[in-house]
């Protein structure tokens, strides 16, 4: 896991196969603060309280597959390397909220890489599930919400290749107008 | 470049419209990308980029492209199975964006096995 964009997939992914319905993806960059906060909200199913104290171990999965399950440990690795911490909430039945936070000029912050190329893959590979995806540099702020999507596009499906490169474009100008640091 | 706006959305949905009543329902081909942790650090975001823009440069609309979680085979990653209407599926191993281009122009597109890089024909038991 080189950049974060790889972190937020890989989370999102987690939430998917808990069978979110929607996936909220915040990201805020705060200069003055000088932190960059990600949280990835779903409404799946979620953990109980002791699988909530379990998910940071690298050897604890509920898949059966494989012994270890790495996502989540990489991603509290990633943010503590930058002066960060990762926080979860988790009820069952409800959903579950990962925050990490990093320090956003540290040195050993990984950069965020392609984060329009991650959302396009949720997208397009859960074309059933919605995502509503914000983020913030300072007082500018980038909104994206594939309910409001699929509002007008009617019967045509989401990862149709003409809506998604709708979509890429909408993200790529976002970018371009809140110039985000990380 | 103009702004990209909701009223662009609805032109392009007035085409996407005319285009799907001409050929409709046919879903030629699944292509899945295992989008595991695993797969994610070995290279799959990339290779799935590179699928999505391989099939918005080809035209095609009976390709869909779906991700999935990990099957066990984490040292093989990235791993892309694809699946053509009633044929065994066949999953490729070790793929990165010049090999997913191959697949997709010789075997999506074409019909042509593109052995070298199989690691398997038929699907996991997942328990």
């Amino acid at each position: 896991m080189l950049d974060l964009a790889a972190h937020i997939l890989d989370i999102a992914e987690n939430s998917v196969r808990a069978g979110a319905r929607l996936i909220e993806i915040d990201i805020d960059e705060d200069t003055a603060k000088d932190t960059l906060s990600i949280k990835i909200i779903d409404d799946g199913q979620g953990m109980k309280q002791e699988e909530i104290k379990k998910v940071l171990d690298p050897f604890y999965t509920t898949k059966t597959v494989r012994r270890v399950g790495l996502g989540l440990p990489l991603l509290a690795d990633a943010s503590q390397r930058s002066g960060g911490s990762l926080q979860l909430e988790s009820e069952k039945g409800k959903g579950t909220t990962v925050k990490a936070t990093f320090g956003l000029s540290h040195v050993d912050r990984q950069p965020m890489g392609n984060i329009v190329s991650t959302l396009i893959i949720l997208i397009a590979g859960n074309s059933d599930i919605d995502f509503f995806y914000k983020y913030r540099h300072n007082d500018r702020q980038f909104k994206l919400d594939t309910r409001e999507i699929r509002k007008e596009i009617m019967d045509v499906p989401i990862n149709h290749p003409e809506i998604l490169k709708y979509i890429r474009g909408v993200l790529e100008e976002g970018f371009s107008e809140i110039k985000p640091e990380a | 470049m103009a702004k990209l706006t909701i009223a662009d959305l609805k032109k392009i949905k007035e085409k996407v419209h005319k285009e799907m009543s001409l050929r409709d329902g046919d879903r030629r081909v699944k292509v899945t990308v295992h989008m595991g942790t695993c797969g994610i650090a070995s290279g799959a975001k990339e290779v799935m980029d590179t699928l999505l823009q391989e099939i918005e440069t080809a035209k095609v609309n009976d390709v869909i492209v779906t991700t999935s979680g990990c099957m066990g085979l984490c040292s093989r990653e990235p791993l892309v199975t694809v699946e053509v209407l009633n044929q065994e599926p066949i999953k490729y191993e070790y793929m990165n964006p010049n090999k997913m281009r191959q697949v997709f122009k010789r075997h999506v597109l074409a019909g042509e096995i593109q052995t070298p890089f199989v690691l398997a024909k038929g699907s996991e038991v997942t328990k």
